[in-house]
């Protein structure tokens, strides 16, 4: 077998904010209502920290972010996704839920630098202002879905990697050096 | 002759000059002017030509509002049409040329239309180009097309780049004039978050021209302390060279920064679009003065007093030795006391009232200015440039009592608010009598998503035309817009003025030779004689005179013309102002680059295209690609000087006989598990799912309530609560919104969740008679007849790789579609094509693929289905239960039009001479429809040159469907004419199916 | 461009990370219906100036369904509140009403 590769083969650009991609990362999908039994315990088990909702709660390199009332996103080191799936499965059998691997569906983006924000400014309508500490916004960049957390010295994004190409050109086009907001 | 003085001009710096071009006139100028400035400090006064007459124009303002000045800027990639010379920044090396003229702006031809301009009248097009019909498109159209436009469209690609950004703000404040600046502080100081927004590189807007007092201090002072404090703020953005260009419901508001315009190829974007979400909005956007109609009003060196005390004032530019001022109010006095600083001469000021006893009169008298109350122009002599007026009364019909020379003609009929940000979004106006002037009607405000009001209008904008009433309103709009109370405020020196008395015509009553001379429109050449000719042929709407003239429907979108263009127009409906109403504002406020609306999304970043990850092979082995939804997906694999068609054909002969790989990771892949998943799948499709053992694949069709197929694919079942659900490649976000919703919004007590984990996937298609050998090549996992039989799937390992590998065909082919991890994807499919080179691999393409299922018979979304086509229609009955009480669809279905015996149905088709039918013919029924359009009885649906049964084949919908077996039908061709074909069973190759079940 | 709080994750969400849904509270006939029912829950909608009740989900975000209430004419939003019901929350209805004196009703 081969290794995996990430969509852009950790692309990156220095902007006035630096652009990294990032990846593989480990990631599940959970499916589940909030008041499931032992959903706490089956989070806790693969090592990461239930969410408060809207937030991503980051302990090391590991994560769990809370995506919908019934929707979590885990992150974990890329080859511990299908060991930890099966653990979930197994922490939460006999309740109604979903876990997948989407390890591979997504591209992870790194954006750094005093200025991250403005380069996620130009191609998100959200209020950075606002944003609360620990927050996951879930929303769009240009044209595609985006969720992003800050973390680090910036911020990371997700999306979908189909679009990794064109998430790449946006970013870099928004930290072109010479076009700081402020 | 306009020129440059030798001292003043508080915006330009001496220090810095800069050279540019006008039609190829190597031109000096100073850093902050504007193009304007600088064109009119070397003597430029004639700048472009009107659009109907090709009447000389020259600069009438010094704003967004100036109708006339405006220029080709810049050459080749940089090249921009259209570009307000007074608005334009002046660069370095900046090149501008004339417009709207030929062959030259001296000399036009085109101003023969002037003489005729008798017969040129308000609604000119509309009359005379009615007949005869025919010479509309072939005669009077390209001429007009030819004569008409202004400045010349860009040719090359734009080689600059734009952008946009999103910012959100409690308190927006648009224009920074005194009343921006005191309405920001008012609202920062109670802690609101503030975005001040100024279209100018300046702050302060008219108080520093006007020489207001503000606590004691010149104005410019005091704008420039006030700029420093807000800037200090950390809860206030400012910024300049921006344009509040709209206001959109519940506070969305879009401004335009010009960020590099003044600094081309700096390489910083040229223009920003900003995107605010702003809860309240404070339009301080100041007032616009009116022009006066009187004749010869367009005359280049007639202008806006207020223009002609920004030129002598900011740029220490004069329009002219000698001014005259003509006026209806006391403002217009301060333009001949700046003109007498400079040390110009005003031979007069005429001023239409019987009374001017002010304290501006005063001064003007105690200069030695003369000054003549109850008079008018009579007319403007000059050609290309005024050479002087002639004096009449202003009670009178312009008899004229005296002419006075001079170069330049400083009118001034009153001001009229900026309402625009305030209408945009629905805001009333009032009419305010004793100013003259449609103002904001704070009782009717733009409200927003609360029901609150959305804009605060303030100082000039609101009609508090001075400074002291402008800062108390503005510090009264800017707490309000933060819920609060007003606090202290800034003061002005009281500047006593004598009110206005409106004058919408000059003389009163000039006669139709006069009316005919005074413009209202000078871009569009609309004058005062054209609006009370749409009134007399029975043109009583504003919004219909307007469109009938094409008065205000120049660039500057009636910001000088409307107010004196619908009083005109009150006057000939002998009714007054307010009953006449204004046309409606709307965004944007003066015209916004297309390049900023487009923002990023250009080149390689026009659209989020979607890549599998095994596109970068594609992309290396020649792949010619067709979209799929935002996917690109290769068409097929040209070799060596192969066509596409010879591509295509070789690669399913290859299949065909040997094997073949299809990148299939675009299929949409729906992860639908949980206690209810079985019964919510027998809802969605139109057979059962609940009964598919795990292991096993199914075929299913998913309907809308409607009845009307819209989805179909494979169904796996991976577990006892859980299945897989493919989609079509175009399928996979529209059919999981569509689950959730019926989950979340119908069935929300059902337990199902679902996951889309399309891209999680790299799928390969393994077709063909050897794709069995090629798989066992890799090693792993058994992929035999007897433990993967057709439609089933397993998982295991092909080569190391974890995969899932389904028996499933859509070529009639033995074929498995192997799903294995995406960042996998492309390696797996190396390992394949090397594995496989002896045996022949090759890849192949979304066309290949097309017509071997075509071939097949097997139907294809969007091809057979239109969304008006249901699966009975296609002969799909097998694939829906009889037994279900209900799935979507179903009730649809059984629509008695949907029943009918007449509905157009699948069949296969052959031509009798083996040609291929076109795409989109139709076939070809008796007689002729009521538009005399010859019947028809079907369509085709799928048609393609099979490599494999070398003729054409088609599928079809025909009346009857295959009721009609055997019978040779007709359909048109793009020629003309037709071809016969013959209704066949629509499974042309391995009718049996054993290939695809080995 | 309105803005819609998503009821779900409390995000006030503009038009574009949204993706409209039509009206709301229809209730779905099928077999077994009439012609007149199916014509009326397939085709016949309200389309009122004023109060009106419609669908949303917050696509860009959260992927939730929910429903507004809010005026088609003057685009005040009353409020937004899950899918999951029939009908609109009577204090939403008394907030309504209280802005709408004339309103006919849910």
């Amino acid at each position: 077998m081969s290794e995996p590769v990430s969509a852009l083969g950790h692309a990156s650009f220095d902007g006035f904010a630096r652009i990294r991609e990032i990846g593989p990362l480990g990631m599940l999908t959970l499916r589940a209502r909030p008041d499931v039994a032992g959903l706490t315990a089956a989070l806790a088990a693969i090592g990461v920290t239930r969410p408060e909702p809207r937030r991503m709660a980051l302990t090391g390199e590991r994560g769990c972010g809370w995506m919908s009332p019934d929707e979590y996103l885990v992150i974990l080191p890329y080859d511990e996704a299908n060991a930890a799936m099966a653990a979930l499965s197994q922490q939460l059998s006999g309740e109604h839920h979903l876990v997948a691997n989407v390890s591979d569906a997504r591209a992870v983006f790194r954006i750094e630098g005093a200025k991250a924000t403005q380069v996620l400014a130009k191609l998100m309508p959200v209020d950075f202002a606002t944003l609360a500490p620990g927050e996951l916004r879930r929303s769009r960049a240009a044209q595609t879905a985006a969720a992003i957390w800050a973390e680090g010295d910036g911020f990371t994004l997700v999306c979908f990697r189909s679009v990794a190409q064109y998430m790449m050109g946006l970013l870099s086009h928004s930290a072109m050096p010479g076009s700081e907001l402020f | 002759m306009s020129t440059r003085l030798q001292k003043g001009g508080r915006l330009i710096d001496r220090s810095r000059a800069l050279e540019f071009s006008f039609n190829g006139k190597r031109l000096m100028g100073f850093q902050g002017d504007t193009l304007a400035s600088a064109l009119l400090a070397n003597d430029q006064m004639l700048l472009g030509r009107s659009f109907k007459y090709h009447r000389p124009r020259g600069l009438v303002a010094s704003g967004a509002e100036e109708p006339n000045a405006l220029v080709n800027l810049g050459t080749g990639a940089r090249h921009e049409p259209n570009q307000r010379t007074t608005t334009t920044e002046l660069f370095a090396g900046a090149t501008a040329t004339s417009q709207n003229h030929w062959p030259s702006l001296e000399f036009d031809l085109g101003a023969v239309n002037s003489w005729f301009a008798r017969f040129l009248p308000g609604g000119f097009y509309y009359k005379t180009f009615i007949h005869p019909r025919f010479a509309w498109k072939h005669i009077f159209e390209p001429i007009i097309r030819q004569s008409a436009g202004l400045g010349k469209a860009p040719r090359e690609k734009d080689a600059d780049r734009y952008e946009q950004a999103y910012a959100f703000c409690d308190v927006l404040v648009a224009g920074g004039g005194i009343a921006g600046l005191q309405a920001a502080l008012a609202a920062a100081g109670e802690g609101a978050r503030v975005i001040l927004l100024e279209q100018a590189p300046v702050w302060g807007g008219r108080a520093p021209v006007d020489g207001d007092v503000i606590d004691g201090q010149p104005a410019e002072t005091w704008v420039k302390a006030t700029i420093e404090a807000l800037g200090k703020m950390g809860n206030v953005t400012l910024k300049t060279r921006c344009m509040v260009a709209g206001v959109y419901d519940h506070g969305y508001v879009l401004a335009e920064e010009r960020v590099a315009d003044h600094t081309p190829g700096d390489g910083r974007p040229k223009k920003r679009l900003w995107r605010i979400r702003a809860t309240r909005i404070v339009a301080a956007t100041g007032a616009i003065e009116r022009p006066l109609s009187f004749a010869g009003n367009d005359i280049p060196g007639v202008m806006l007093a207020s223009a002609v005390r920004d030129y002598v004032t900011n740029w220490a530019v004069s329009p002219g030795d000698r001014t005259v001022v003509v006026t209806n109010n006391d403002d217009a006095y301060r333009t001949a006391l700046a003109l007498r600083e400079a040390g110009l001469s005003v031979p007069c000021i005429i001023d239409a009232r019987s009374n001017a006893d002010g304290p501006l009169p005063q001064r003007a008298r105690a200069l030695g200015i003369r000054v003549e109350t109850g008079k008018a122009i009579a007319w403007v002599k000059g050609g290309k440039r005024v050479t002087g007026v002639a004096l009449c009364l202003q009670a009178g019909e312009g008899a004229p009592l005296e002419e006075i020379g001079c170069d330049a003609v400083a009118m001034s009929g009153g001001w009229s608010p900026v309402v625009h940000l305030w209408s945009h979004c629905g805001g009333k106006l009032t009419w305010d009598a004793a100013q003259a002037m449609f103002r904001p009607d704070a009782t009717r405000p733009p409200t927003s998503h609360d029901g609150q009001a959305l804009v605060f209008a303030a100082g000039a904008a609101n009609g508090a035309l001075t400074a002291a009433e402008a800062l108390a309103d503005a510090a009264r709009a800017g707490a309000s817009a933060f819920g609060k109370q007003p606090g202290p405020h800034a003061q002005a020196a009281v500047s006593i003025e004598a009110p206005l008395e409106p004058v919408w015509i000059m003389p009163q009553g000039a006669g139709p030779g006069l009316k005919m001379k005074m413009w209202l429109d000078p871009q569009n050449d609309v004058k005062v004689s054209d609006v009370q000719l749409a009134a007399r042929e029975g043109y009583e709407s504003v919004e219909h005179t307007k469109r009938y003239t094409t008065l205000g429907m120049a660039t500057d979108q009636g910001k000088l013309s409307n107010i004196n263009g619908l009083a005109v127009l009150a006057g000939a409906l002998n009714t007054e102002i307010p009953n006449v109403g204004t046309t409606t504002f709307r965004p944007p406020y003066a015209p916004v680059t297309i390049g900023a609306l487009a923002g990023e999304s250009r080149g390689d970043i026009f659209q989020p295209l979607r890549r599998s990850p095994i596109h970068g092979w594609h992309e290396t082995h020649n792949a010619h690609f067709e979209p799929v939804g935002l996917w690109r997906r290769p068409y097929c694999f040209p070799v060596g000087g192969e066509t596409h068609q010879q591509a295509v054909n070789r690669e399913i002969l290859a299949v065909r006989s040997g094997v073949g790989m299809l990148d299939a990771s675009t299929l949409g892949k729906l992860i639908v598990k949980g206690p209810d998943a079985g019964r919510f799948l027998d809802m969605l499709y139109t057979n059962v799912m609940s009964t598919l053992p795990v292991g096993k694949c199914r075929y299913g069709l998913m309907c809308n309530e409607q009845g009307f197929l819209s989805d179909d694919g494979v169904v796996v079942r991976l577990s006892e609560d859980t299945w897989l659900c493919h989609t079509t490649t175009g399928g996979a976000d529209r059919i999981h919104a569509h689950m959730e919703d019926w989950l979340q919004c119908e069935w929300w007590d059902w337990q199902v969740y679902v996951a889309n984990v399309t891209e999680q996937y790299a799928q390969i298609a393994v077709a063909g008679p050897r794709a069995r050998q090629l798989l066992e090549r890799l090693g792993g996992m058994d992929v035999g007849k007897d433990s993967l039989p057709f439609m089933t799937h397993a998982e295991g390992t092909l080569g190391n790789f974890p995969v899932r590998v389904y028996r499933i065909s859509f070529s009639g082919e033995l074929s498995y579609e192997i799903a294995v991890p995406a960042s996998l994807g492309l390696a797996l499919w190396e390992r394949l094509i090397e594995a496989g080179r002896d045996l022949g691999v090759i890849p192949y393409g979304t066309e290949a693929m097309h017509v071997m299922r075509a071939e097949k018979g097997f139907i294809m979304i969007g091809d057979e289905t239109d969304g008006t086509v249901i699966p009975q229609d296609l002969n799909l009955d097998w694939a829906i239960s009889r037994k279900k009480a209900d799935y979507l669809g179903k009730r649809g279905q059984e629509r008695t039009h949907l029943a009918s015996p007449d509905r157009w149905k699948l069949a296969g088709f052959e031509t009798l001479d083996g040609s291929v039918i076109p795409d989109g013919a139709y076939i070809i029924a008796p007689g002729v429809n009521d538009n005399g359009q010859r019947n028809t009885q079907g369509r085709v649906t799928s048609t393609y040159y099979s490599p494999t049964l070398k003729k054409g084949i088609a599928m079809g919908l025909i009346r009857g469907g295959l009721k009609r077996m055997g019978e040779v039908v007709e359909f048109n061709t793009v020629s003309g004419g037709t071809v016969r074909a013959r209704v066949v069973d629509p499974v042309f190759y391995d009718k049996e199916g054993e290939k695809q079940n080995v | 461009m309105l803005t819609l709080e998503c009821p779900y994750c409390g995000v006030m969400a503009e038009e574009t990370e949204l993706a409209p849904g039509g009206e709301a509270h229809l209730k779905r006939v099928g077999p077994g219906s009439t012609p007149e029912e199916f014509e009326a829950y397939m085709f016949a909608r309200k389309n009122p100036k004023g109060v009106h009740f419609e669908r949303w989900r917050h696509a860009y975000g959260c992927g939730k369904w929910f429903l507004a209430a809010r005026c088609t004419a003057t685009l005040e939003v009353f409020g937004t509140y899950p899918a999951q019901c029939s009908a609109p929350p009577q204090a939403l209805q008394d907030k309504i009403r209280a802005r709408r004196p004339d309103w006919k009703g849910f």
